[in-house]
């Protein structure tokens, strides 16, 4: 048996005893882009497709959200930053190698897409508007012409934001929690049921609901298959991700992750989407806030207890 | 050139000074720490080990916090040291998160702040506010380059362990044993 005691005569701000230098809105703004590059994903395959009519919620209402939520995110983002005044540095360089620095350009390419697609079905959603200068009408004309290429542009983007929000964690081995390489397909798997959840909530046709509960069901199949693949390479990995697991099975936030995210946020609204497939009347309303929930405290578990996490030295 | 620090634990008393030098040096705001000194107690009375260490960033060469840094603010200057640019930093807090060591904080301005070996110091040949106040002189720091450096010397005649190789960061402080 050895005991080990250590007396460390440092205590700086947010970092001893436990490093908490990402709070809250970092869990916000990934949930935000997860579910953003969600909606964005099904809008442009639905569209280069053909099949916007059979999707109107798709393409048009839940892409409404899309820039708001993007924007909300961005804010977040931008008001955890600790020395504001120099965030114009991001876009003065890309480096590969920094998963933050690519993830803000496509951040950026993705939300000004976004504001063009919105636009381009503003007049489809509210009939009654006029736009008030020339120039205005000439653009969305053009977009309306080119919106199979921007659905081409955008697929592909919002995969990679999707997959980043994930990456933005993984990339740091100091915090073995995040260090595992499923955290960004796990993460771009639980944006795509946050925004099929966001697309059951507006949507108002049958077929569409539908088709997005089927999609949905196969998603959260899938996510728990990476959640449970996760835990398993972490549990048979070295000491200190044996460690990390700890906190997620065996610790502060064990019931958080089950109750809130595994059974309520995935396996009910789950089984709820299949019942009502089967012809039982339940409304959508209640799985899809489930999921949004759920894909939420998913976000602020991993950031919080990855922080706890570290190495042993 | 690569730097490096080589500190003596056997030799190390924990009185704390590397600390307060640094602190003066760098200006170092208060209640902030560019170094700190660990105290671990090893085993099982009777056989106990008691184990000082004064620690700081490692100047990595595989240095998680440069890869991470989305302006590269964060960057390596000749003979390994890591460096922070303040008016580059962002204070996105991504290298903090990076650091094994948690050798990095943010200072009350935003940016990001760190040892940094006193570069300015070394560069004109001085040693590190730390290593020269040291009372035990416990502390070396040198060229790991040159062979004839005392840093050298000493690692090659005595036996010494770095701070969480299995981090992948290969640190550049060494702690002889």
């Amino acid at each position: 048996m050895q005991e080990e005691i250590i007396i460390s005569g440092r205590n700086l701000p947010n970092i001893d005893p436990v490093l908490e230098v990402w709070h809250f809105p970092i869990s916000l703004y990934l949930f935000l882009g997860g579910l953003a590059a969600g909606i964005m994903f099904f809008a442009a395959l639905f569209t280069l497709l053909n099949k916007e009519k059979e999707f109107p919620a798709t393409v048009k209402y839940a892409m409404l959200v899309v820039p708001i939520a993007l924007s909300i995110g961005l804010a977040a983002l931008f008001y955890d930053l600790t020395h504001k005044l120099y965030v114009w540095r991001l876009y003065t360089t890309i480096r590969i190698e920094s998963p933050m620095s690519w993830g803000a350009w496509v951040l950026l390419i993705i939300t000004i897409l976004s504001f063009l697609w919105v636009f381009s079905y503003f007049k489809e959603m509210f009939p009654e508007w006029h736009w008030k200068f020339n120039f205005l009408n000439k653009l969305e004309s053009y977009l309306i012409k080119n919106r199979k290429s921007m659905a081409m542009v955008l697929l592909p983007l919002s995969i990679i934001l999707g997959i980043y929000t994930g990456i933005l964690l993984s990339a740091f081995n100091a915090r073995p929690l995040w260090n595992n390489a499923i955290l960004g397909p796990l993460f771009l798997i639980s944006g795509l049921s946050t925004g099929a959840a966001t697309i059951l909530l507006l949507s108002k046709s049958h077929y569409e609901r539908n088709m997005i509960s089927k999609i949905d069901i196969l998603l959260i199949a899938i996510e728990l298959f990476l959640i449970i693949h996760m835990l398993m390479g972490m549990s048979a990995g070295s000491e200190v991700q044996i460690e990390a697991l700890k906190v997620i099975v065996d610790g502060e936030f064990t019931v958080m992750f089950f109750v809130f995210v595994v059974i309520l946020g995935l396996i009910f609204p789950a089984l709820l989407e299949s019942i009502e497939l089967m012809g039982y009347k339940i409304p959508m309303a209640i799985p899809a806030i489930l999921i949004l929930i759920g894909g939420l405290i998913f976000r602020m578990v991993m950031v919080e207890a990855g922080q706890i996490t570290r190495y042993l030295y | 050139m690569r730097y490096a620090m080589v500190i003596d634990t056997l030799k190390c008393v924990g009185c704390s000074d590397c600390v307060v030098a640094c602190q003066t040096e760098n200006n170092v705001p208060q209640g902030y720490c560019r170094d700190w000194v660990t105290e671990s107690v090893n085993g099982v009375y009777p056989s106990i080990v008691l184990e000082l260490k004064s620690e700081r960033c490692n100047h990595c060469s595989n240095a998680p916090c440069v890869r991470c840094c989305p302006t590269g603010a964060s960057h390596t200057v000749a003979g390994g040291i890591v460096m922070v640019t303040a008016d580059e930093c962002i204070g996105c807090g991504a290298c903090i998160e990076s650091c094994p060591y948690d050798a990095r904080f943010q200072h009350p301005e935003g940016h990001v702040d760190k040892c940094t070996f006193c570069h300015h110091r070394t560069a004109k040949g001085q040693l590190p506010a730390c290593v020269s106040v040291c009372p035990t002189k416990c502390m070396y720091f040198g060229d790991l380059d040159d062979p004839t450096s005392q840093v050298s010397k000493l690692l090659k005649s005595r036996t010494h362990k770095v701070l969480a190789p299995e981090a992948g960061t290969k640190p550049h402080v060494y702690y002889l044993t």
